[in-house]
Order: C-alpha cells, then sequence, then structure tokens
C-alpha cells in the first residue's frame, strides 16, 4: 500500500524527508505501517511520543492500568491531571495530540493469553514496553508465533536492556529460558528506577522500531545492548538462536502462546493492611525487607529476617507462632510466604501491598 | 590466573560493585567463577538460575573454560519497564 502524504504531512516529516535513507518513500512506509506497544509506563512514554511525532501511521497502545501520582517521575507522556485515568485512553489522546496524521488505538484491556496473539497479528512491529515478566514471555511467544518482530527493551535502577527478536535471529527465550524466582529481581516499583533512564533505553528501542519498519541500519539482532547510565557506558552481548528454546529451538514444545505461572496472581492467605494493627495482638510480624529498605520504617514487635537470608534462618522461626509476612510492596513477602510454607510453617499469613499500604492507613508511622 | 567480572542489575547490588577480578586456578569453567563468587554473596543463589553469562561479549554455558583476562559479564534478567 503506498500512502499519499499531503502537503502538510511533507512539511511536518521534511526533516525525515532530508535523510537519504528514509526520503519520501520511507516516511511513506512509516505512514502505513501499525506498531503495537504493550505497556504505557517508563518505556511506553518515550516510545509512544517519538513513534507518533515520526508518523507512525497507526500505533496500538495496550495497557490496562491507570495513571498513578508515582509514574510521573518517569512516564512523561502523562501530565498531573491525568492522574487516575485509564493510561491506554490518556496515551491514545496524546499520540493523537502530538501528531493528528496518526491513529491511535487504545487497548484497555490486559495483554494476557487470551488476546496476546489476536492483538499481535494486527500488527507489523511490537515493542515489549511492559513492566511484569509473565507479560514479556507471553509477548515473545506470541511474537515468534506470529511471525512479528518484538523489540524488547528493559529498565532497572540505573541498568537497561534493548535487543530485537526476529524471525532471522533467536528470541527473548533463546537469552532468559527461565522466567526468575519473582522475588529475585525486584520490579521499578519495589527497586527504584532512575527516571531519565526510561527515556534514554525506550529512545533506543523506538530507534530499532523504526528501522525495522524503515528496513534500514543493522537491526539489534542476537545483540543484547546493556546501557549503565551510573558509568555512562554502553556495551553489546552476542548470543545465538539456542537449539533447545522451548519456542524456536529445533524441536520446539510451545505451540501456543501460554501465560506462565503468575506467582503474584497465586491466592495465598492474606490479610488487609486496615486488619493489621488487630491482628498484631495474636500474630507477630515477620519484616522480610532488605537491611536498607527496613531503615525506612519498623513497626515495634517486628521480627525481622531479610528475604535473601530467609533459606538460611529458618531456625529462627518458632513453627507455633503466627506470622504476618511483610515486606515494602508484598512481592518479596509473597514468594516468603510460599516459601515458609513449603518449609511446614502453616500459621503464616501475607499482608496485602505490603508496609506501603499500612502506611496509607496510619498516618504515625513514617514511611515512603 | 585472573579474570574480570562485570556486574549488571541486581547482581552489582549484591556483590555491590559493577567491576572486580576474580581470581580463580587454572582450567577453571564459567561455573566455578559463579560458585567463587556465590560463596562470597550467598544472596546470589536466588540469582542462579536466570542470571545469563557472557564471555568476553558472547552468551556462554556455564561449562565454558576460562582463560586468563577473560571478561565475564553477568546478566540478571530485568523486567521494569
Amino acid at each position: 500500500m503506498i500512502a499519499e502524504l499531503t502537503a502538510r504531512e511533507l512539511r511536518r516529516y521534511s526533516r525525515h524527508l532530508l535523510i537519504p535513507e528514509i526520503g519520501l518513500s520511507g516516511q511513506e512506509r512509516l505512514a502505513t505501517a501499525r506498531v503495537l506497544v504493550v505497556g504505557a509506563g517508563g518505556l511506553g512514554s518515550p516510545v509512544l511520543q517519538y513513534l507518533a511525532a515520526a508518523g507512525v501511521g497507526r500505533i496500538g497502545i495496550a495497557d490496562d492500568d491507570v495513571v498513578d501520582e508515582t509514574n510521573l517521575q518517569r512516564q512523561t507522556l502523562f501530565v498531573t491531571s491525568d492522574i487516575g485515568r485509564p493510561k491506554a485512553e490518556a496515551a491514545a489522546e496524546r499520540v493523537r495530540a502530538i501528531n493528528p496524521f496518526v491513529g491511535a488505538d487504545a487497548i484497555g484491556a490486559r495483554f494476557e493469553q487470551r488476546n496476546a496473539r489476536a492483538l499481535v497479528a494486527l500488527y507489523d512491529v511490537v515493542l515489549d514496553c511492559s513492566d511484569r515478566f509473565p507479560t514479556r514471555y507471553l509477548v515473545n511467544d506470541a511474537c515468534v508465533l506470529e511471525g512479528k518482530p518484538d523489540v524488547y527493551a528493559s529498565i532497572f535502577r540505573f541498568d537497561g536492556q534493548v535487543a530485537v527478536f526476529t524471525r532471522d535471529g533467536p528470541c527473548y527465550r533463546c537469552l532468559y529460558p527461565e522466567p526468575p524466582p519473582s522475588m529475585s529481581v525486584p520490579t521499578c516499583a519495589e527497586g527504584g528506577v532512575l527516571g531519565v533512564l526510561a527515556g534514554i533505553v525506550g529512545a533506543w528501542q523506538a530507534n530499532e522500531a523504526l528501522k525495522l519498519l524503515l528496513g534500514i541500519g543493522e537491526p539489534l539482532v542476537g545483540r543484547l545492548m546493556l546501557i549503565d547510565a551510573l558509568s555512562a557506558r554502553t556495551r553489546e552481548v552476542h548470543f545465538q538462536r539456542d537449539v533447545r528454546c522451548v519456542l524456536c529451538g529445533e524441536s520446539p514444545k510451545l505451540d501456543d502462546a501460554i501465560e506462565i505461572r503468575d506467582e503474584e496472581q497465586e491466592s495465598i492467605e492474606e490479610i488487609d493492611a486496615c486488619e493489621l494493627r488487630a491482628a498484631l495482638q495474636e500474630w507477630r510480624l515477620l519484616d522480610v525487607r532488605e537491611p536498607h529498605e527496613a531503615v525506612l520504617g519498623v513497626l515495634p514487635g517486628a521480627l525481622h529476617i531479610p528475604a535473601s537470608r530467609l533459606d538460611a534462618s529458618l531456625h529462627e522461626l518458632d513453627s507455633a507462632q503466627r506470622y504476618i509476612v511483610a515486606c515494602r510492596v508484598g512481592v518479596k513477602s509473597r514468594w516468603a510466604t510460599r516459601r515458609l510454607r513449603e518449609a511446614g510453617f502453616t500459621r503464616v499469613r501475607h499482608l496485602r501491598g505490603g508496609l506501603l499500604a499500612y502506611a496509607a492507613q496510619d498516618e504515625s508511622f513514617a514511611f515512603f | 590466573m585472573k579474570v574480570r567480572v562485570l556486574a549488571f542489575a541486581r547482581v552489582r547490588e549484591v556483590l555491590e560493585d559493577g567491576v572486580r577480578s576474580l581470581e580463580l586456578r587454572e582450567g577453571a569453567r564459567v561455573a566455578d567463577a559463579w560458585s567463587a563468587l556465590a560463596a562470597e554473596k550467598p544472596e546470589l543463589a536466588l540469582l542462579a538460575s536466570s542470571t545469563r553469562i557472557a564471555q568476553n561479549g558472547r552468551l556462554v554455558e556455564l561449562g565454558e573454560v576460562l582463560h586468563e583476562g577473560d571478561e565475564l559479564a553477568l546478566l540478571p534478567p530485568s523486567g521494569g519497564g
């Protein structure tokens, strides 16, 4: 399909038209391109802004979350008055405001097993800007099975990763065959992230997507780009298709995109933050935050064993005692609760939302 | 022999340093380098199954033999976005 660019579009994109690698034909390719962005968060913000500005014809935005105040430190697509709005909707509105020549599809449903392949099939290139491992594996699997490129990026504190997974090279599962145990690798909500890193890494990710759409340059296929904002260094690591890959290897075992077990969603016995005060009359709080986190607010009477040392410290626990397991936001503590159950402790409950949720109930508890 | 170890993301934080040198016996393999670090920092055990290791800029398996002056990069997955 050839897009006939209008005079106004030619004017808008003139700085692209001047580049021989893009030119009129490249800009027309962008105008007919369809891109799916999974996750309108830290990475999704720069990605959406640059893809919209570049004139990508149709942009799907999949995100089932709403804008939260803690997002605004890095998610530059949103403004303060967006707090509480569905992200897909607010992002689509911003994309159209940046460039009225771009069509934006707000997909407010969760990107999950039942819709993953159907959504991916509608677009030419998919950008994985998600913030959870089950979604990352699902994006990869759906892309491999539908034959679509997956432009991947992730961020943590000062570190970023970018790679492109296509038919011509390895996939995400060749790089990381196994999802990590959920408490071993903190999310941004748990571990924090430098706001500007999302911009740096997301810009690289948008660049890779544009190169694929234009068919120019050397895509990051079979190369993992590592960005370290603290030392201001980038490196790359070469990797190949893994013949044992369950998805794209010699004898694949996966023939459909199946959402991996999401430990976050599994049910365990929980108590709500508003019940904590009363429950502590009979239950003891087991605080599994790491020492550097636990300087931020300690409840009297709590037993403190960092999750990373839980296995080695089981002997310090009394199996007759009832414990409420808590961490900062409720990810590590969920893992710890399951670990204690496996170790034979039956009287354990998990504090939903962590001490952060408790702090929201109790103004006298200093915490952030 | 000495190898240089570069640690990223969560592994860097556990090791408390992004770059360090590691003394290993001749003929040591990638797995031996990881074990030496894990002996020092038991928290690494949680990251063992998911961290990939590159030797001189190329992803390798744990059985790969190391040589004097090799550079190892420890790459845990990061999920943030």
